[in-house]
């Protein structure tokens, strides 16, 4: 049984089948690229493996147990965690407080209206917003963080939940070069430092062949080729469909 | 503000209604009562309006409930003060929950409107229950104990059960579960895709609000020595709004000189001209256009101002 499967995903939007029939593993440990060109369905195959929409069909399980009818909440409870493609923090809360609302969350302690915030878990909060480079910014609202601090901030938001798998949505959209080239080795590093699996998706390919382990390509919505790096990088379907090659 | 100052201003004024009944004047003792009874009222909407970003319409349908409990209990039943009470706040606890669980399934404007509805709809209850609520008259006639039936008393009583409220709602809003309600306001879907219950965290903020409006509605009865339908209307839910909206949404002790003032014209203005609604009209037209972070903003921006010459 693999870490992740989607089986049969397939998701109509009235008469437009967004996605079809789609079938792949994640194994544990990897570092599995969706690509695809725009409109391909790869942030809609996002929102349903976590739950923010429901597959008209199919299944997926993340270590065999479902996911397709859970809500959102649950499924991050179950150990996935997820950024999105805009940019998504708590813009009014510091770097800090934002951190520290995942771990709260993460420690299911929302339930209790006597135990005070002010300071609690600064040494974890700080420890993860060093690692991803904001220890300097960590009293400065998120919404006035530079775009790239904000895809920061939510890496380390995300971490915070301890999840046992990353769903990232263009971690570098929007980034400069050298605010890409610096991401991507961040991510890489901490994911395998802590032994996440992770998922993601990127319109760069050189991110992608940077960091991703296994790539799947996804077109109309459909998977038309999942494997190792240099088997898609000479996959004539690919070349020809996603890499605009005839 | 900063959390200092906030509770140096609470402080300041807990000092300052201790010396009230040794002012001497009885009316300005039994108008201290009413201020402070509107006060932990619009502290109470700011649960949901400050923290969780959920503007209620019909947040007076909990005030009358616990009022109107509270009448029965002692009224009726007969029962000790000591149990009429929480009874009273209980029974709006419970109305809150149910009412709250359909509410809180929508959001904005709906959930405003759907709000809206349900108070309605209380009050239409307490207009035709003639037998429990005294119909248009109103529930005349409370039998209050023998020593809450002195102003004085009543006065301390007051200040007791309004400081512990707010004693409460300020660890409250300074705790883990205050910190997700912020974070519900700011960004519900990724609150949610951190493992939050969106919608159970909005119910039970929905429901800690109702409990202290009811707070508040038992001891207007009491103050009363009656409770009457008005206090169900919406338009007494728009004026909690206002309160809360004049004083400041983005701090705790907003609401409380929301309420405090927005009291205090109308009893004023009421004494000159049959048209106060005229006046609180235009404070609302005043803090929409150039107020929108209230009194509490106001102050703000007057203070950086000054500092800065």
């Amino acid at each position: 049984m693999a870490f992740l499967e989607i089986t049969d995903a397939t998701k109509k939007f009235g008469g437009f089948l967004a996605i079809n029939a789609v079938t792949f593993c994640v194994e544990r440990g990897a570092r599995h690229a969706i690509i695809g060109p725009n409109g391909a369905g790869k942030t809609t195959l996002f929102n349903l493996i976590s739950g923010l929409i429901l597959p008209t069909t199919g299944s997926i399980t993340l270590e065999g147990k479902r996911l397709a009818k859970k809500k959102p909440h649950e499924i991050v409870q179950i150990g996935m965690a997820r950024s999105f493609q805009k940019v998504n923090v708590f813009p009014r809360k510091t770097a800090f407080e934002n951190v520290q609302v995942a771990l709260i969350a993460s420690r299911k302690l929302q339930y209790n209206p006597f135990r005070g915030a002010a300071e609690l878990f600064r040494d974890e909060i700080m420890e993860l917003l060093e690692q991803v480079k904001l220890g300097a910014d960590s009293e400065r609202r998120a919404g006035e963080l530079a775009h790239g601090k904000q895809k920061q901030l939510e890496l380390a938001v995300a971490l915070a939940a301890e999840p046992k798998i990353l769903l990232l949505d263009e971690p570098t959209a929007g980034m400069s070069i050298a605010e890409t080239l610096s991401s991507i080795a961040l991510i890489r590093d901490i994911v395998q430092e802590r032994g996440i699996t992770l998922l993601f998706t990127e319109h760069d390919m050189n991110v992608v062949f940077e960091i991703a382990s296994t790539i799947s390509v996804l077109h109309h919505g459909e998977i038309i080729a999942t494997g190792l790096p240099q088997e898609i990088r000479v996959n004539d379907d690919v070349q020809r469909i996603y890499l605009g090659r005839e | 503000m900063t959390n200092r100052s906030q509770l140096a201003f609470l402080a300041l004024l807990f000092l300052i209604l201790l010396a009230v009944p040794f002012m001497g004047s009885r009316y300005l003792t039994e108008l201290t009562v009413q201020v402070m009874i509107f006060s932990l009222l619009a502290l109470s909407l700011n649960i949901l309006v400050g923290h969780i970003g959920l503007v209620s319409f019909g947040h007076a349908a909990f005030f009358a409930i616990g009022g109107y409990a509270t009448a029965f209990f002692l009224s009726r039943w007969q029962l000790p003060l000591g149990i009429a009470m929480p009874m009273a706040v209980l029974l709006a606890s419970i109305f809150a929950l149910m009412i709250g669980a359909l509410c809180v399934r929508l959001k904005a404007i709906y959930f405003a409107m759907l709000t809206l509805a349900f108070s309605m709809l209380v009050w239409g209850i307490i207009i035709k229950w003639k037998p429990v609520t005294g119909g248009d008259d109103g529930f005349v006639g409370i039998a209050l104990p023998q020593f809450l039936s002195s102003p004085q008393n009543f006065y301390w009583f007051t200040l007791a059960v309004v400081s512990i409220s707010t004693a409460l709602m300020w660890v409250l809003s300074k705790s883990t579960m205050g910190q997700i309600f912020v974070a519900i306001r700011e960004n519900e879907t990724r609150a949610n895709f951190l493992g939050v219950n969106v919608r159970q965290m909005q119910l039970i903020g929905f429901v800690l609000a109702a409990l202290f409006a009811a707070v508040a509605g038992s001891l207007m009865s009491m103050y009363l020595r009656g409770m009457y339908p008005q206090s169900a209307f919406w338009t007494q839910s728009g004026h909690i709004v206002i309160s809360v909206l004049l004083g400041g949404v983005h701090s705790f002790v907003g609401p409380i000189l929301g309420a405090s003032l927005l009291y205090l014209l109308e009893v004023t203005i009421h004494q000159y001209t049959q048209y106060w609604p005229l006046v609180m009209g235009l404070i609302l037209i005043i803090v929409v256009l150039v107020l929108p972070e209230g009194l509490i903003g106001l102050f703000r921006k007057l203070y950086t101002s000054v500092r800065r010459e």
